[in-house]
């Protein structure tokens, strides 16, 4: 039995793909944890932003709001939502970490609801907040979510964010940013990028006990495999106790 | 001008920037004092079937005070912009105050998880829905600011956001990039709760602004709630500081703790377990009415609200947990 847990092992993942000056606008919970973990660990100048207005702060401990005080923390600036979303509109945000009830083959993302009427829908979720926002400017837009095949789905009931939208070249010609889009999920069996043609979701790495068949069971849609698929590297003991020590001691995230 | 692409969500407020202008025109720009209580204030400035914004993020530099009053007077029919609204939202959900809504952020309350009542309020249908994001109504208010009728946009296109939105694609007249039109948003009335205001309403606001300094150029009427107020000398003392002026304000109220149970940054942090119980309680509807009774409409004002939820001894374990000295002393 390992010695950690899938959720810890995601953010692991997750702070991995944040190289040190780049850029990242996260949310509360498993991204701002990612977050904090690569600048803890590896990319002390990683540029932290919350779309409330909190640019590059030190998080001291896990924010509960994207606009609490957590977030300004000797930060350089505490600015607001255009400022943000400017900065990232205009090319400056690097990756982003997003999340949804719903995600389909191309990364399309549905956090507003389930249920075909709108004014009366089934399930109401909180709608778009930044994540259309930050997944239409961002240039690398990630998402971190447990895998199972309600959530993976063929068809979103509703497109909140926009992923690589039907795929092919349809994004581009949608009038988003170009050269923006999806770049990886990852989840707690596996890390999925796109394929650069079709922009299919595809397996490109598998998570410690789980197998290709485990993912592809998990997934409402037909899953594209990489050449060559490797295995996720599990945590580090320095990740796990950065972590569990400094980062989420009360376990907010990684009790989940 | 050539559209594109069109959106079938209802536009609430009318983006006619000539209609603004002759609304502002006859705005009072004399600096007179504005002191009133939050009841009068409500009173005077927020009517039935008017559009409504509250400031801060949802759960942050809020006007909490304003948004209990407007359920005690119980408001109906208003238009209502879901702008990174989390606890505010509900609180104006309990009260079923608004029957228009632009949705950003509803519902949800970011890490504690989503308002049960908040929830019904939207699947129930009373509700008539139009879809934007964050950013979008950060612009839509941008515009207001800057007494134009629209915002060009690279974000929602391709999207049911923008399906469900009343934007509109149009095309760049000088490179032909394609645009999200994001319709300016006059509110009738906005509140925002600010660290520091005179007497006339020029304000000081510490942290994070949000889409506050636009919406507060945007609003037709405008609502100050204040932790201090403090002297006009002060303010000209350093006029650099005044992110507000006074031609925007109509209302002046000083309300220290005002946000609460929001965080006020530099001040006090949230109250997470009050939060919580809110949150629980509304799972058992006979409870959610007593609690309401209790922490909004059976009280005279915000002050009665907080001595009811542990008064000073709770806020100054607020303000210790918002310097995070709360590990030294415990």
């Amino acid at each position: 039995m390992a010695d950690y847990n899938t959720m810890e092992l995601m953010i692991c993942t997750a702070a991995r793909e944040l190289e040190d000056g780049a850029s990242v606008g996260v949310g509360t919970g498993a991204p701002c944890a990612a977050a904090m973990l690569a600048q803890k660990a590896h990319s002390p100048n990683l540029v932290i932003l919350f779309e409330a207005g909190g640019a590059a702060p030190l998080i001291p401990e896990m924010p509960i709001s994207v606009g609490d005080s957590r977030t300004t923390w000797k930060a350089v600036m505490a600015s607001g939502m255009c400022e943000i979303m400017e900065t990232a509109c205009r090319g400056m945000l690097d990756y982003t970490f997003l999340g949804g009830a719903q995600i389909d083959m191309y990364g399309n993302l549905n956090s507003t609801r389930i249920g075909p009427d709108h004014q009366k829908p089934k399930v109401r979720f909180p709608g778009s907040g930044g994540a259309n926002d930050f997944g239409s400017f961002c240039w690398r837009m990630m998402v971190m979510t447990p895998q199972d095949p309600k959530r993976f789905a063929e068809k979103c009931s509703y497109v909140t964010t926009p992923g690589w939208l039907q795929g092919g070249d349809s994004r581009a010609k949608s009038g988003l940013p170009l050269g923006a889009g999806p770049y990886k999920i990852l989840t707690n069996m596996a890390v999925m990028d796109f394929e650069p043609e079709s922009k299919r979701m595809r397996i490109i790495a598998i998570n410690p006990g789980y197998s290709e068949k485990d993912v592809q069971d998990n997934c409402g849609f037909e899953l594209l495999k990489a050449k060559k698929i490797v295995e996720n590297k599990p945590p580090t003991k320095h990740e796990l106790a950065l972590l569990r020590e400094q980062i989420d001691p009360y376990r907010y995230v990684i009790g989940r | 001008m050539e559209v594109l692409a069109q959106g079938i969500g209802p536009i609430f407020t009318d983006p006619d920037a000539d209609k603004a202008r002759a609304f502002f025109r006859k705005k009072s720009r004399a600096l007179m004092p504005k002191v009133m209580s939050v009841k009068e204030a409500v009173e005077k400035f927020v009517h039935d079937g008017e559009y409504l914004c509250t400031g801060g993020f949802g759960a942050n530099r809020i006007p909490a005070a304003v948004c209990h009053e407007i359920l005690r007077q119980g408001r109906k029919n208003m238009g209502f912009a879901g702008h990174t609204s989390t606890h505010d939202f509900q609180i104006l959900c309990a009260g079923e105050v608004f029957n228009k809504l632009d949705v950003a952020y509803i519902v949800g309350l970011e890490a504690r998880g989503l308002s049960p009542n908040a929830r019904k309020y939207m699947e129930s249908g009373k509700v008539n829905v139009s879809e934007w994001t964050n950013y979008s109504l950060s612009v839509r208010f941008k515009a207001a600011a800057a007494g134009v009728s629209f915002y060009p946009a690279r974000n929602i296109m391709g999207t049911d956001t923008f399906h469900y939105s009343g934007a509109k694609v149009i095309e760049c007249p000088f490179t032909g990039t394609k645009y999200a039109a994001m319709p300016a948003i006059w509110p009738d009335v906005a509140a925002i709760h600010v660290h520091e205001a005179d007497i006339y309403g020029n304000c000081r606001i510490r942290g994070i602004t949000v889409s506050d300094l636009d919406l507060a150029r945007a609003a037709k009427h405008l609502i100050i709630t204040c932790e201090r107020l403090i002297q006009n000398d002060e303010i000209r003392r350093d006029p650099s500081f005044t992110s507000i002026p006074y031609w925007c304000v109509d209302a002046v109220c000083e309300v220290p703790y005002g946000s609460y149970p929001g965080n006020m940054y530099g001040e006090y942090f949230s109250d997470e377990e009050h939060i919580k119980e809110w949150l629980k309680v509304e799972e058992n509807p006979e409870e959610f009415k007593k609690f309401l009774d209790r922490n909004i409409y059976s009280c005279k004002d915000h002050f009665e609200y907080i001595e009811r939820n542990g008064g000073m001894h709770k806020l100054l374990k607020l303000r210790e947990k918002e310097f995070m000295f709360s590990k030294a002393r415990d």
